[in-house]
């Protein structure tokens, strides 16, 4: 049973480290430029069919994932550039209906070039099976998410932390008008990180590709957990989206795992075998609204 | 204003009291999903219905075809209002296209009300092959059951008595248990999962845990996809045999999924290489025209349009005459690419069910292999309560 | 100058009240030509004019951005349909009864929620109809994923809704009654102190009002509406779906809310009508119609930025100057 609960445990570390790749880049863009972008699912799923597509070219996982991460960011700047960068100073609602606009686009390109049929997406053969840990076997693959969503998370920490660059970015987040003040560039720093925000949901993609369905509409489902995770962790916090998108993995997963059984040991079966299934499915929401219930600006909140 | 309405009236009196007369075309309304995430399955039901359709020249019974399509976007009350449209306004003569269940019995009522002939090419909900039976409702797919029950029948057949479930938490899913079990007798262990979930670690690790000697699954569309994925990679398919329904293992789920597929087993009353004419036909005809080998949903829409085709010449063109119509619907004589079935006293198909194995072609393709009879001329399990008017 | 504000209302009222004769008139008018088939069609524009109406008083006049207000309008259509399952067929009955769950919903959701503002405001309120979705689909009871259907539509007095026509008069009677209540609310000193605490809400708070007590109001009244929507489209579908309970629906909703004019009276219904016209009729040219409505979509965020409603007022207001 405890072997069970560690190996729950790590899948939800894994679930949560997933998550923030997505949901670092969508709380980076938010926070600085106080833009609602609901085309960051998109990036995500633009990010999976060009890993699939030049994996399945080029014979190699590594090539794929590279160029998915490097032509999503040349999308994203592009986007910026075109569309995004007149609507920063409007107001949420027009955001909004804009960026929901490009998910539309978005989907139908997709279609248009790819089919409507989900495409494959395979990691690697030697990464394809299981490894053996201290007496129980896990995903090979599970594990490299794991060691890239800490390395992405340690060098996002580092880049925002310590470089100069970094301090420009939590000086954007915490007082737009003061950092233009200072006279930094805003608007080649605010394409930057779009850029980043754009890579990062692309090497989301690309690494989620062999778990999940490369299909359109694979954007939708996911944006939503990235929103959860970020209004839990205090939007613009890039600390949030780690916590956040750790509490939402380890969370879901051990409800899944743990509440049936919890429900089974003091309710009559039947009923249990209902509601198990059912308050799984709902926790993370419970767990959201209770926490902006305490905490009405997420655990940690970046603004002042 | 009034004398409209009278002429109307008139009209439609001398329409009702002569008798019927041959009609100049047939028009079908094609409503299904073809946009968004199910698209796939909406559009290889469309492309094999205008496959059949070409390959009968641009006509249904000898009449000109007129083929109407539109958009439902898996949307129940967008669905209802194309289908209006079609009833109201094109006065169609067939209704098919739906591919989900829940669409299919939101749109039933309307048509049946109607009397226009609805020929399901892939929703077989368990309603309308029991109490709530139709004259006007047939179906050339199968009862969503039946594929769950093949599947029940074989894992039972091959001695496995410790089988894990996995389904989403719907009713739907439950149906698919429920159909599994009819046929399967040993102990069950059930997991429920979210609708739409993506990560099934959680589950998968539970399952380990309690080592089954065979895993069965129902999760339609994507969910099916992730989870096949995510078995595969947990290292689960050496020690456990996976089973699934055909449409959790088609064509458009392989091309997503490819080589870890290898090996599964699952249940069809169709497949791209049964041996006879018809069938090698059109797959070489798909192929050629789409560029892909076609689904099972590609196999009913051809067969939907061949039923109509063979029922209208039957009738000799005469559509409003519905009592013949019915009867030629219900003789259906036409060659079906799954080689032969016939129709229940429900209008749900008796046909056999096979065994698939998903393997490599003499191509190098992963694709779907027939391996042999699971059930001979099986009838699903709600004829018996259907009364039919 | 009052007069000349006075004059104007009266005047945009008559307007009002000519067009909603006109919109009267277009059962026969269609039955005329033959398209009987579009009384259905316009009947479900105006019960979406009237779920999107109801969003535009919370979000436009109480200035909360809910993203959940498919709960509401899913919980009046599942309330009439599980009436309708226990035998009561009643309009008189069910329809004030999906208003009054709807209302007790946005009570309890509303008084947890509105802690909150802004982003965490969209979210939280999304987290409580997500919850409600979920739950809607695992209950057998209501059909899960199938959903309720409705043997037959609510008996409505001596009304037959059966009739096409009919129940488009009712749902059009519906809707001008909301419209007048909501006209009405924006006058009067609630919708005024409403207003005032969407401009500055600290100001209104420092002020003494109760502020949190005028927004739940607000989000309440705009609940009960959906409820009402939703009764008239279990109705006209025949069918409570758990669709109506999705997400998707919280989105459509609130499109239609931005693109016909956030904080306008008629924002919603314009946005409403628009945005399923152009479905209508780009549907019927292509299935790749979805890219076609972005384009669309894109072009009134820049060209009409306070949705289609400011901008026709925009026209009407230079067209009065100029007289």
């Amino acid at each position: 049973m405890t072997q069970l609960i560690l190996e729950q445990a790590l899948n939800g570390l894994q679930f949560g480290l997933m998550l923030f790749l997505l949901a670092a880049g969508l709380t980076l863009v938010f926070g600085i430029m106080d833009m609602i972008n609901l085309a960051h699912g998109s990036l995500y799923m633009v990010g999976a069919y060009l890993a699939a597509a030049v994996a399945a070219a080029s014979g190699s996982f590594v090539i794929g994932v590279l160029a998915a991460v490097a032509g999503t960011m040349a999308v994203g700047a592009l986007l910026e550039l075109a569309v995004l960068r007149r609507l920063y100073t409007r107001d949420h609602l027009s955001q909004v209906l804009a960026t929901f606009a490009l998910i539309l686009i978005a989907n139908e390109a997709v279609r248009a070039i790819w089919g409507d049929q989900p495409v494959m997406l395979n990691a690697p053969e030697a990464l394809s099976g299981p490894v053996e840990i201290a007496g129980f076997s896990y995903p090979a693959f599970r594990l490299l998410i794991i060691a890239v969503g800490v390395l992405v998370a340690l060098a996002l920490y580092i880049a925002v932390a310590k470089t100069r660059v970094g301090m420009w970015v939590r000086a954007g987040a915490s007082n737009r008008e003061m950092t233009e003040a200072l006279g930094i560039n805003v608007k080649r720093l605010f394409t930057l990180v779009f850029a980043v925000g754009a890579g990062l949901c692309a090497l989301a993609g690309a690494m989620l590709g062999p778990l999940l369905a490369v299909q359109v509409g694979m954007g939708e489902s996911i944006l939503i957990l990235a929103f959860v995770v970020i209004v839990i962790g205090g939007i613009g916090s890039i600390r949030g989206a780690l916590v956040g998108s750790l509490l939402v993995g380890v969370v879901d997963t051990l409800g899944r795992a743990l509440l049936p059984w919890l429900l089974r040991s003091f309710l009559p079966g039947e009923v249990a075998a209902h509601l198990g299934p059912a308050l799984a499915a709902i926790l993370i929401y419970v767990l959201m609204a209770a926490i902006l219930f305490w905490k009405p600006a997420g655990l940690f909140p970046a603004r002042g | 204003m009034r004398l409209t309405a009278l002429a109307q009236a008139l009209a439609a009196s001398l329409l009702f009291a002569s008798p019927a007369f041959a009609a100049d075309k047939v028009k079908v309304g094609f409503v299904s999903t073809l946009s968004g995430p199910g698209a796939g399955l909406g559009v290889d039901i469309r492309d094999g219905f205008n496959l059949a359709v070409k390959h009968l020249n641009g006509k249904i019974g000898n009449l000109p075809a007129e083929v109407i399509i539109a958009d439902d976007q898996q949307k129940p009350d967008v669905a209802k209002a194309e289908t209006e449209k079609f009833l109201k306004k094109e006065k169609v003569d067939f209704m098919t296209g739906i591919v989900f269940s829940n669409i299919m019995l939101a749109v039933g009522p309307q048509v049946f009300d109607n009397k226009t002939f609805y020929i399901s090419a892939n929703a077989g909900p368990s309603q309308y092959a029991g109490e709530q039976c139709n004259p006007f409702f047939f179906n050339v797919a199968w009862q969503n059951d039946n594929l769950h029950e093949a599947m029940g029948k074989y894992v039972q057949d091959k001695g496995f008595r410790n089988v894990a479930i996995v389904t989403p938490n719907y009713p739907g899913g439950k149906d698919a248990v429920a159909g599994f079990k009819r046929f399967y007798k040993g102990k069950a262990e059930e997991v429920y999962t979210k609708l739409g979930q993506l990560d099934y670690a959680a589950e998968l690790a539970q399952i380990r845990a309690s080592k089954p000697d065979a895993l069965f699954f129902f999760l339609p569309g994507g969910m099916g996809i992730n989870f096949v994925k995510q078995f595969v990679a947990a290292g689960l398919s050496k020690d456990i045999q996976l089973f699934a329904p055909g449409f959790s293992a088609d064509e458009d789920v392989i091309k997503a999924v490819g080589a870890p597929m290898l090996g599964m087993f699952n249940s069809s009353h169709w497949a791209h290489d049964f041996d006879n004419p018809e069938n090698k036909r059109f797959v070489a005809d798909f192929e050629k025209e789409y560029g892909r080998l076609p689904s099972l949903y590609a196999s009913q829409g051809y067969d939907a349009a061949l039923l109509m085709d063979a029922a209208v010449r039957d009738v000799k063109g005469k559509l409003d005459d519905k009592a013949a119509l019915q009867k030629a619907l219900q003789a259906k004589r036409f060659k079906s690419v799954r080689g032969d079935f016939k129709f229940n006293s429900n209008h749900y198909p008796v046909q056999n069910y096979v065994l698939r194995v998903i393997g490599k072609d003499v191509q190098g393709r992963v694709t779907n292999k027939t391996m042999g009879t699971i059930f001979s001329n099986h009838a699903d399990a709600y004829a018996a309560s259907c009364k039919m008017k | 100058m009052s007069g000349a504000i006075y004059r104007q209302s009266t005047r945009r009222r008559l307007l009002a009240a000519g067009v909603f004769a006109l919109l009267a008139l277009l059962p026969p008018v269609l039955q005329a030509f033959g398209q009987e088939f579009y009384i259905s069609f316009a009947a479900r524009v105006l019960i979406f004019a009237l779920a999107a109406t109801s969003l535009n008083f919370i979000v436009g006049f109480g200035g909360m951005v809910a993203f959940g207000h498919a709960a509401f309008f899913g919980a009046g259509a599942y309330t009439v349909a599980v009436l309708m399952e226990s035998g009561v067929a009643s309009a008189a009955i069910a329809w004030p009864a999906a208003i009054v769950v709807a209302a007790v919903l946005a009570l309890g959701i509303g008084f947890v929620s509105l802690r909150t503002r802004g982003v965490y405001f969209i979210m939280i309120t999304l987290a409580f109809a997500q919850m409600i979705y979920y739950l809607a689909i695992s209950m057998k009871t209501w059909g899960g994923d199938d959903g309720l259907s409705l043997a037959v539509r609510s008996t409505f007095g001596p009304l037959d809704l059966k009739n096409d026509a009919t129940f488009y008069w009712v749902t059009l009677a519906c809707l001008g009654l909301c419209l007048c209540l909501l006209d009405r609310i924006t006058h009067a000193r609630f919708g005024r102190v409403l207003q005032a605490i969407r401009e500055n809400e600290s100001r209104m708070e420092g002020l003494g009002y109760p502020v949190l007590g005028y927004k739940l109001l607000c989000f309440v009244i705009g609940a009960a509406m959906a409820g009402l929507a939703g009764a008239l489209i279990a109705n006209h579908g025949q069918l409570a779906s758990p669709n109506l309970l999705q997400w998707t629906q919280s989105g459509t909703l609130l499109v239609m809310v931005i693109v016909g004019g956030v904080g306008a009276l008629y924002g919603g219904a314009v946005g409403a009508v628009v945005l399923l016209l152009v479905e209508e009729v780009l549907a019927h040219y292509t299935t790749h119609w979805h890219a076609a409505l972005g384009l669309i979509l894109l072009l009134v965020v820049f060209r009409a930025p306070k949705g289609i409603a400011a901008w026709v007022h925009g026209l009407f207001a230079r067209a009065e100057k100029h007289e």
